[in-house]
């Protein structure tokens, strides 16, 4: 431990909760505010930054409620110092007016979501169902928010780091996308040192107007042409944003007939679910979107384009499946195995999904 | 002896500071302003302004931008 | 001659303030601004601002402003603060954004005793949106909301802010001033200043409630609207300081 941080050799490995690597790799990263509000599966993070944030001298608050929590980031965040909360989906959707005006005002807040099912309260068990909420956002206006998801506990610490560069360095939300399972599970991994560069925020930041005229950070312009011309500039950062950031791993795809898509936790099982599948004779192969937004439309448009069938597996009624046919625009198949919540869909249930949408697609040429 | 300075751009025709001064020396004027409102002047031929600063601490547009005494 | 009145510096050059012919809220802006003057803070002021006709404060003063969601300027003031603990920070709302939508927010504030200034300007009414019923409506009083006067049944009680703040545990200071007369406005500018020494002082949560005028949503002349806060607002909201630990 040095300055809070926990400092390891790159060969070192510690068995570790998902929620507590997300913390720890937030302390690491210099946040300096944490603000939050207890909701299960999620709440170990603040648990955890409780005590160490005020060891630390950094700022903590128990906050009153989520609303709260996300607009005192925004008031950090706002002073040039890196901050974050952390929720779960029904909370998670009463801060959606924050992340609208955060956009707006183009506020490098970092938010983590470990899902839980929905809709309502939705009990706690685990789901990717806040795919929509947190690609498409639940607040007004035409705004984007630029999202990670994590598949592994190694992953919540590399794109908790990740969160905090991509805030900063295009003054943008950013949405840690975990779910339950990851939240609460145990994995070997290895913090590293925060491995981006520090942002220059000292063009924006408020620190008081000394010696220089006051500034103001606001989300309405106004003027009917400003307003308009706002809008078009906050879209046309995120275009930088996807021609820079967008990112994917892929799997097996070069010599695949079917890929089967996932992406945060589901991505375990689809590797394992294409081994399998490759064992029995089927060309499967794997693809999974790292950033939801921006989405690796390009890259799917390609592979289908090849003539490549997706199959889309997920823990929701498929939400991610409407991003693939998307972006497949017709060019091939593109099919859906998903269960709205609750156990993962297990490797066995994925292969025999798989297999009966082959006897389904492939009938004939069988 | 005091003086005190308007500036009916900012002036809105509020009239607090007729009511206001003291010696009724701000006057609604028959000039109008873009709006068309009545704009004030401050009308003191024979030096009776005592540079109180009622009428500028009440002027809620700031209109009333310098007080002398 | 001597000048005895300028406007005060915190103010940007050439700023024209957009509120309607004889609304307070240019008063109190500008006691606000005198007061950071005076106590030297122009520079190292951040301030959040809310929702509703207290918004446009980044237009006039020349301080740092981040705006917040309507009701949450508090919590932004919090981060702020929390991330920026040798900055002074202020909030300045109405009534709508500060004891309504935004209650939970003040309250909370209050009870944590942030080290913030807030100001909140009580004019019985949400008066951008045209004159609705707000917390601090007066029973009685029509608006387009309450066109029958706002009775019990049908709307409760006006909320009176500056008592429910001062029996916040981590308030230091809360007062409620007026702004409808010359020595009305001297008290309201001494409580302000106190506001703001607590904070600097490090003592905990300033707050000064200010009884303003809203003539057109009143639909009353200024003078008629400064009347009513001398009689009827101010039996129900009853002057004075309600919390001083710092005392004189």
């Amino acid at each position: 431990m040095e300055n809070g941080k926990l400092k390891m050799e790159n060969s070192d490995k510690i068995l570790i909760k998902g929620n507590y690597a997300i913390a720890q790799a937030a302390v690491n990263a210099g946040c300096q505010c944490y603000f939050g509000y207890p909701i299960t599966p999620q709440t170990e993070i603040g648990e955890y930054l409780s005590g160490k944030m005020q060891e630390l001298g950094r700022g903590y608050v128990c906050a009153e409620s989520e609303l709260a929590a996300i607009n005192m980031v925004m008031g950090a965040v706002s002073t040039g110092v890196k901050a974050m909360t952390s929720s779960s989906s029904c909370a998670v959707a009463l801060m959606q007016e924050a992340l609208s005006y955060a956009a707006s005002d183009e506020l490098p807040v970092v938010l983590v979501n470990v899902m839980r099912t929905g809709p309502g309260l939705g009990y706690i068990y685990p789901a990717q169902g806040d795919y929509n909420q947190s690609v498409y956002g639940g607040g007004n206006g035409d705004y984007k928010i630029i999202v990670i998801a994590p598949s592994n506990v190694q992953e919540c610490i590399d794109y908790t780091y990740r969160a905090f560069y991509l805030a900063q360095k295009y003054r943008n939300p950013v949405i840690l996308l975990a779910d339950g399972l990851l939240g609460q599970m145990m994995e070997p991994a290895n913090f590293g040192e925060y491995p981006y560069p520090e942002v220059d925020v000292s063009s924006w930041a408020l620190s008081g107007a000394k010696g220089r005229d006051a500034r103001a950070i606001y989300s309405c312009a106004r003027e009917e042409a400003k307003q308009i011309q706002h809008i078009i500039d906050l879209h046309k950062k995120f275009e930088v944003i996807a021609e820079n950031e967008t990112s994917y791993e892929e799997f097996g795809v070069s010599d695949a007939d079917i890929i089967l898509t996932a992406f945060g936790s589901m991505t375990r099982n689809i590797k394992a679910a294409m081994k399998v599948l490759r064992e029995k004779g089927i060309k499967a192969g794997c693809f999974r979107p790292i950033t939801l937004n921006p989405f690796p439309n390009n890259r799917i448009e390609e592979l289908s384009k090849l003539g490549k069938d997706f199959i889309v597996v997920e823990m929701n009624m498929g939400q991610m499946f409407k991003d693939v046919k998307y972006a497949v625009n017709g060019n091939s198949k593109v099919e859906l195995v998903n269960r709205p919540c609750g156990e993962w869909l297990s490797v066995e249930e994925i292969v025999s999904s798989v297999e009966k949408v082959m006897e389904k697609n492939y009938a004939a040429s069988i | 002896m005091g003086k005190i300075v308007i500036d009916n751009n900012r002036c809105k025709s509020c009239y607090i500071c007729t009511e206001t001064c003291p010696k009724k020396l701000i006057k609604k004027s028959d000039k109008t302003n873009r709006l068309g409102d009545y704009m004030v002047e401050f009308d003191d031929p024979n030096g009776e302004c005592i540079g109180c600063a009622m009428c500028a601490k009440r002027c809620p547009d700031l209109a009333i931008t310098e007080v002398w005494r | 001659m001597q000048q005895v009145f300028s406007i005060p510096k915190s103010f940007k050059e050439n700023f024209k303030y957009t509120f309607c012919p004889g609304c307070d809220h240019g008063v109190a802006i500008r006691l606000v601004a005198e007061v950071l003057d005076e106590l030297n803070l122009t520079e190292k002021t951040i301030s959040s601002t809310s929702i509703g006709c207290s918004v446009f404060l980044y237009d006039f003063l020349n301080v740092d402003c981040v705006e917040a969601p309507h009701g949450r300027a508090l919590a932004s003031a919090t981060g702020v603060k929390r991330a920026q603990p040798d900055k002074v920070v202020f909030t300045y709302s109405g009534d709508g954004d500060f004891a309504s939508i935004g209650l939970a927010e003040s309250m909370h504030t209050a009870l944590r005793g942030e080290k913030i200034t807030s100001f909140m300007i009580n004019n019985t009414t949400y008066g951008m949106t045209g004159g609705q019923l707000g917390p601090t409506t007066t029973m009685g009083q029509k608006t387009t909301t309450s066109p029958m006067g706002r009775n019990r049944e049908y709307y409760g009680y006006p909320i009176k802010m500056a008592e429910h703040i001062a029996l916040c545990d981590g308030t230091a200071f809360s007062a409620r001033v007026a702004l409808d007369s010359i020595p009305h406005i001297n008290e309201a500018k001494k409580a302000i200043k106190k506001a703001f020494q607590v904070q600097l002082e490090g003592l905990g949560f300033g707050f000064v409630e200010i009884l303003s005028s809203c003539p057109t949503n009143w639909h009353m002349t200024p003078e008629q609207a400064h009347e009513r806060i001398r009689g009827e607002m101010s039996e129900i909201f009853p002057l004075g300081i309600y919390k001083n630990i710092m005392g004189d």
